[in-house]
């Protein structure tokens, strides 16, 4: 038998790992849990109220559309995106010059910096100079996204789907190119069609990809804030303020901080919960 | 099922089809994976085919099963030529180096996938997954799902969806047991084994390994460089190599070679390796004789003297290796590397004791004339054998080149 060696020393070790995790994790959201129990009233005077802000958060009837508004985009987004990029993924070459080329294109809107993306699409949907808005109208459309909250919703619905389908095409892409050539070989001698290859074989094995672009769409379009910002300001409205851009309404512009500090945690605790069970949800299925 | 003819098969990944010939001027000739290769495998037999990596197998398991497309040359199976077919139409097996498995799927629906895709009746199905998977040793796995299965059941899965089509023209298999646990591989030899003798299907069997394709195959074609460089039963390749390629390749360790020179002297035939002269059995009388020769000796066929015998060549021992049942003895005879393959006692040719052998010292030994080989350019020049000399014939000359007058 080895005897392990046992030295505390190894406790310094990670000991930098932890001071960095500290004040990059712990301490905010510590700080927000302190102020999420109390009132703050000034510079130097607050008063412990307990659960008392959580209560009225929840209570709160705007928040509640906030809420609803905002999973109503983030499944809007994941149902338009998700199969977008699969597709885009399936019909994307696979060998000579047209991957490269295609792999640039489709990787250039995720390099634009976020405002920019809203900023390009708050001009593009305009009526009197942006290409696309003044076009449809043009066509004898009523489209204004300053003033129609559906006319709102589809612009940023579509500048989300701009933006991002291409992260997952991507991930999708790379999934498929790790597929060994060996599954369709044998799936060619099976005499299998193209629609079984693409269930049997493609979908099963881009299942671990997918359930991180997932993770990834669903988490980052639950805090999406900037885009909306700048295209529409939320309205018109509130109709396409969403989770954050209420909390930051609440925050900085109200300047309520217990209330903000307690509905941020319940922002935090809903995305982790959720993006927690479906993960172990997606495992469980895996294992059949 | 039907004979398979491959007919002067040349493959080049680079090269469009039907573009082989004259490259281009300015243009660097295209790389043959395959270079003229002509084969025929008869219906019902085990063949392997036995190659370095890169050699060129898989390349032409492809073009035999139809997911590679030669770029010259012609594909039968019996009468009819598939070179145009695709995989399907060829209606062939194939289980490839990994397991391919469907993922989702139970090993039932595993096994009825082929069927399922080619119409079949769901009776029809039933009744042969059934089958299958009684003569597989599936049939308590069928209703888990395929991912649950060792590699080996899923390697066997894999196989079985090949046979659950009872009219493949030939199983083709692709190094299938590289990921398998070694003490699985003999079990899973055993049963390919017994398949064969149950289906008499034509099975093709590529590997690298030559234990597998020499326990494995009625016939063995050995490649290098794309081209095929000897094909025969297992007991010819290793008795008879008809190429020095073929003698290093097949045997642990391979055939020792070595340059000589071949005499005609009074006492008989007589080779002349550096400064020593070996004994050559008297059918050698009628072969060509001369300069630019190699002499072959396998390992095993080199005995080491004992104290009390006369003569013999003097091997300077530089190396000894125990692989318990018996030692390799590595050394050099005059300028020449040699390895002997000695038993672990008393070699019973030696009776009058162990030879001592010791690194730093020398051993007397003697190449046992029957077994010895002669080529030239690489080719076997005597003894000659008439299974060599028919499978020469057989395969168009190319494959061990000008056989002796």
């Amino acid at each position: 038998m080895i005897e392990k060696t046992r030295s505390n020393k190894a406790w310094l070790l990670i000991l930098p790992m932890t001071i960095v995790v500290a004040f990059s994790a712990i301490v905010p959201l510590m700080t927000v849990v302190n102020y999420s129990v109390q009132d703050i009233l000034g510079p130097n005077t607050k008063v412990y109220v307990g659960f008392e802000w959580f209560r009225k958060v929840l209570r709160d009837p705007e928040l509640h559309a906030a809420f609803l508004r905002q999973l109503l985009f983030s499944f809007s987004v994941l149902a338009l995106e998700l199969p977008l990029g699969l597709g885009i993924s399936l019909v994307m070459p696979r060998r000579g010059w047209a991957v490269s080329a295609s792999l640039v294109v489709l990787a250039l809107p995720l390099l634009i910096p976020w405002n920019v993306v809203g900023t390009i699409w708050q001009i593009f949907g305009r009526t009197d100079i942006g290409m696309g808005g003044a076009a449809l109208v043009k066509l004898g459309l009523h489209y204004n996204y300053t003033a129609d909250r559906v006319d709102a919703w589809l612009t940023v619905l579509v500048m989300d789907v701009w933006h991002w389908t291409p992260l997952i095409a991507l991930l999708c892409y790379s999934g498929l190119r790790a597929i060994p050539p060996a599954y369709y070989q044998a799936a060619a001698i099976d005499g299998a069609s193209g629609w079984s290859i693409f269930r049997y074989i493609q979908l099963p094995k881009l299942k671990n990809v997918l359930v991180i672009a997932i993770l990834l769409r669903f988490m980052d379009s639950f805090m999406i804030y900037t885009e909306p910002f700048v295209v529409t300001g939320g309205g018109p409205g509130n109709s396409t303020t969403f989770l954050s851009q209420f909390l930051t309404r609440l925050a900085v512009g109200q300047f309520d901080l217990g209330p903000a500090a307690a509905f941020s945690l319940i922002y935090f605790l809903f995305i982790l919960v959720f993006c927690y069970v479906f993960y172990t949800v997606m495992n469980r299925v895996g294992q059949g | 099922m039907a004979e398979i003819v491959l007919q002067s098969i040349s493959h080049s990944y680079e090269a469009k089809r039907g573009a082989l010939g004259e490259p281009a001027p300015g243009r660097p000739a295209p790389t043959y994976a395959l270079r003229d290769v002509e084969l025929r495998w008869r219906d019902g037999g085990a063949y392997a085919l036995l190659g370095p990596s890169g050699c060129g197998k898989t390349t032409l398991l492809g073009i035999i099963s139809g997911l590679l497309q030669p770029t010259r040359g012609r594909v039968y199976y019996g009468d009819k030529d598939v070179t145009a077919l695709s995989s399907r139409e060829r209606n062939i097996a194939q289980v490839f180096q990994f397991p391919v498995i469907y993922d989702t799927m139970t090993v039932r629906q595993n096994l009825a996938f082929p069927l399922r895709n080619r119409g079949l009746g769901a009776a029809e199905i039933d009744r042969r997954v059934g089958h299958i998977a009684e003569i597989l040793e599936l049939t308590e796995v069928l209703p888990m799902r395929a991912t649950r299965l060792t590699a080996d059941q899923k390697q066997i899965l894999a196989l079985g969806r090949g046979l659950v089509r009872q009219d493949v023209a030939a199983i083709l298999f692709d190094e299938p047991l590289t990921v398998i646990d070694p003490h699985r591989k003999w079990l899973l030899r055993r049963k390919l084994k017994e398949i064969h003798k149950q289906f008499h299907h034509t099975l093709i069997y590529v590997t690298h390994d030559q234990t597998e394709a020499l326990t494995f195959a009625d016939e063995v074609v050995v490649m290098q460089h794309g081209s095929v460089l000897a094909r025969g039963t297992p007991e010819d390749l290793f008795r008879r190599p008809a190429h020095t390629y073929v003698g290093y390749f097949i045997g642990s360790p391979g055939m020792n070679v070595m340059p000589c020179e071949a005499l005609r002297q009074a006492g008989g035939a007589r080779a002349r390796v550096g400064a020593y002269e070996i004994p050559l059995p008297a059918t050698f009388e009628a072969t060509a004789l001369g300069g630019g020769l190699e002499l072959g000796i396998r390992p095993e066929h080199i005995v080491v003297l004992g104290e009390a015998e006369a003569g013999g060549l003097p091997v300077s021992v530089t190396a000894v290796e125990d692989h318990g049942r018996f030692r390799i003895v590595s050394g050099r005879l005059g300028d020449h590397r040699v390895k002997i393959r000695i038993g672990q006692a008393s070699a019973p040719e030696s009776p009058a004791g162990s030879p001592a052998v010791a690194v730093g010292g020398t051993v007397r030994v003697r190449f046992q004339p029957e077994h010895i080989c002669l080529y030239r350019d690489g080719r076997i020049v005597a003894p000659i054998v008439a299974s060599i000399v028919a499978s020469i014939v057989a395969s168009g000359g190319s494959s061990a080149g000008e056989g002796p007058p």
